[in-house]
């Protein structure tokens, strides 16, 4: 299957995040990536009992580079994960 | 412009004050967010791609230099310094944060104005004629109409679960430049047969997935029974509309399954009951509002200033902008300043707070402190004397406001797309960018002249590009952007839906495509020939053929 993350908004600013291991990161490279749909389910599980601190989470489809970081599959996600490709002095990518 | 009662300015401090604790009560875990949802729609706070998305109405598109000057200020303090203009004449925030937004709608709540009515299955903020009060082809002043409105559907208690979202546009003038057609009811005034100002309706216009033009629902309707005929129009949707599927449920699909006649025969029906009820409009309330809009102090003026043609005659700059910006105004000596939102290469609709400040102040200096906010994504300043246009000019050139552009190919509409809106399929400013950077030469722009081209992310249309002359439309096909291109398409009083020429075209070959279409135009016009004139007169063969080949 192919390699799944799941990621949502921050309550308080709205902004990007991805679930990891033990919360959530800003950083798509920091996300618990999923191998199986039982996992996928599992973490989209754990996404939603914090719905106190993130809303709306959901699971995206994403590829291993070489050098072993995650990129989407989907342009959308890839836009979430830098900020808009026509303010690229905003958003993440202006970090 | 209107002034809040005391009941306006409760209502709006009431509805903050209410945000502030449903905000608090979602923070602290009480609110689950399908609970929260619904209210922070109401209050115009989305959820978009990077961030929660304020969406501030703009009643009818009009703004006191204060207003704009609270709009720099909620950019510069709580968002990243910018604000964009919206096709509904509104203005979006992209980066507030939930905690804030409170905050925010309280410094609105300041200079009376809210986030009501911009999100939702209710009567949303109505629009109108940027030039209102001010047009040369104005009959009356529509925004005296627009108030009334905006007073009878805030919070209309029937109204506020619809089957759909619902739109009404006004104008008071004989160039449609609000596109009323398009819209689920228009209205236009025009002159009964003894003289008297009453409206003409029409309804079930709108674009989207089904986009339809409005049929006319009557041909004259009394001032004083606006009100009533609104709501027993809005009754029989309200009731007949559908609710089984979203994309069936606006008023233009009841109008086109039973038909304009049975629309307009129920709708007499109920307005025969509710006519001379509690909604019938007394004289004294029109008087009341109309006074709210009574014009300037303009000065007497001579009809031409001697100064005005020497400056036009002296800097070929400031001749093209006036050419292209610059619209005749009601009262002799003065002058309507459209201020382009579209530089070549920039992104359609987007303002600087820098920018907000500055057209506030020439609104001070030049303008009665009046500014409008155009569905094209422009501003205006509705009262310049011509004198001082060429200051004004000056000016914005000093804040990069001066692109000379207006009803040209650099003016083109474009929705957020693919870079805000979580609900599109394709970016559209990229797309705007090439094509304003492609045709930036000025003379170029200027001899194909006369344009609207516009860009939509998505089957929504936002971007409304079913009345664009040439309308580009985003789509998905196997996660790439793909361009559909739509020809013929007219937003004015001879409203059209444009018709897909063929095959769309990827990203990168989008913007050659468009350039072949204007070459096809240049090419085949005639002498001071439009391109919709053009389009309309050959029809979309040789285009077609220039596009795609001879097949």
């Amino acid at each position: 299957m192919a390699l799944e993350i799941i990621t949502a908004n921050r309550l308080g600013d709205g902004l990007v995040i991805f679930l990891t291991t033990d919360g959530w990161s800003a950083r798509i490279g920091d996300a618990v990536v999923s191998e199986s749909r039982d996992e996928t389910a599992a973490l989209l599980a754990r996404a939603e009992a914090d719905a106190g601190l993130v809303v709306g989470p959901y699971e995206i489809t994403v590829e291993r580079q070489a050098d072993g970081s995650l990129h989407p599959v989907k342009y959308r996600e890839t836009l979430r994960t830098r900020g808009p490709s026509v303010r690229t002095d905003l958003g993440y990518q202006a970090a | 412009m209107y002034v809040y009662d005391e009941l306006d300015r409760g209502l709006v401090n009431e509805r903050v004050e209410e945000f502030r604790d449903q905000v608090s009560r979602r923070i602290s875990g009480e609110l689950t967010e399908e609970q929260f949802r619904p209210l922070r729609l109401m209050n115009g706070l989305y959820l978009q791609l990077h961030a929660y998305m304020l969406r501030v109405a703009v009643p009818y598109g009009v703004l006191s230099s204060t207003q704009m000057r609270k709009l720099a200020r909620i950019a510069r303090v709580y968002d990243r310094g910018y604000g964009h203009f919206t096709t509904r004449q509104n203005i979006q925030f992209n980066w507030p944060k939930l905690e804030e937004t409170p905050d925010i709608l309280a410094e609105l709540a300041e200079v009376e104005m809210h986030a009501i009515q911009t999100s939702g299955n209710c009567i949303r903020n109505t629009t109108a004629d940027q030039f209102a009060g001010a047009a040369a082809d104005e009959l009356e002043d529509p925004r005296i109409w627009c108030e009334i409105i905006r007073q009878w559907s805030t919070f209309h208690p029937e109204f506020t679960f619809l089957p759909r979202k619902f739109k009404i546009a006004v104008t008071g003038a004989v160039s449609d430049r609000a596109a009323i057609k398009v819209h689920d009811i228009g209205i236009v005034l025009v002159q009964g047969a003894d003289g008297e100002v009453g409206f003409e309706i029409w309804a079930g216009g709108g674009l989207g997935r089904t986009p339809m033009i409005a049929k006319k629902i009557r041909e004259f309707l009394l001032a004083a029974d606006l009100l009533s005929y609104l709501e027993a129009m809005l009754r029989v949707y309200n009731r007949f509309g559908r609710r089984d599927n979203k994309y069936k449920a606006r008023i233009k699909i009841l109008v086109h399954e039973i038909g304009a006649d049975a629309y307009r025969d129920a709708v007499e029906a109920e307005w025969a009951d509710i006519r001379d009820g509690a909604l019938a409009l007394p004289a004294q309330e029109i008087s009341r509002i109309r006074k709210a809009f009574t014009p300037p102090a303009f000065e007497v003026l001579d009809a031409v200033s001697t100064a005005f043609e020497a400056r036009k005659f002296e800097d070929r700059g400031f001749a093209r902008w006036v050419a292209s910006n610059v619209r005749r105004h009601k009262v002799a000596g003065y002058a309507i300043a459209n201020i382009s939102l579209k530089p070549a290469g920039g992104i359609p609709g987007d303002a600087t707070a820098e920018q907000m400040d500055a057209v506030a102040e020439y609104a001070d200096r030049w303008s009665f402190g009046e500014v409008r906010v155009a569905h094209e994504q422009n501003l205006v300043l509705p009262h310049v004397r011509q004198d001082d246009l060429y200051d004004l000019w000056l000016a914005l050139g000093s804040v990069e406001l001066d692109a000379p552009n207006i009803g040209t190919l650099g003016d083109i509409i474009a929705c957020p797309g693919m870079d805000y809106c979580s609900l599109a399929t394709a970016r559209s400013i990229p797309v705007a960018q090439q094509i304003s950077e492609r045709f930036a030469d000025l003379e170029r722009l200027h001899d194909i002249g006369s344009i609207s081209l516009n860009i939509s992310g998505c089957i929504n249309a936002c971007g409304h590009h079913h009345v664009g002359n040439i309308g580009i439309l985003g789509v998905d096909k196997k996660g790439e952007e793909f361009y559909q291109i739509t020809l013929g398409g007219q937003a004015d009083e001879n409203a059209a839906i444009g018709r897909i020429i063929g095959p769309g075209f990827a990203s990168d070959a989008i913007v050659d495509a468009i350039e072949t279409i204007i070459e096809t135009y240049l090419s085949v016009r005639q002498d001071g020939e439009s391109f919709i004139a053009t389009l309309n007169r050959l029809g979309q063969t040789p285009f077609k053929e220039a596009l795609y080949g001879t097949a």
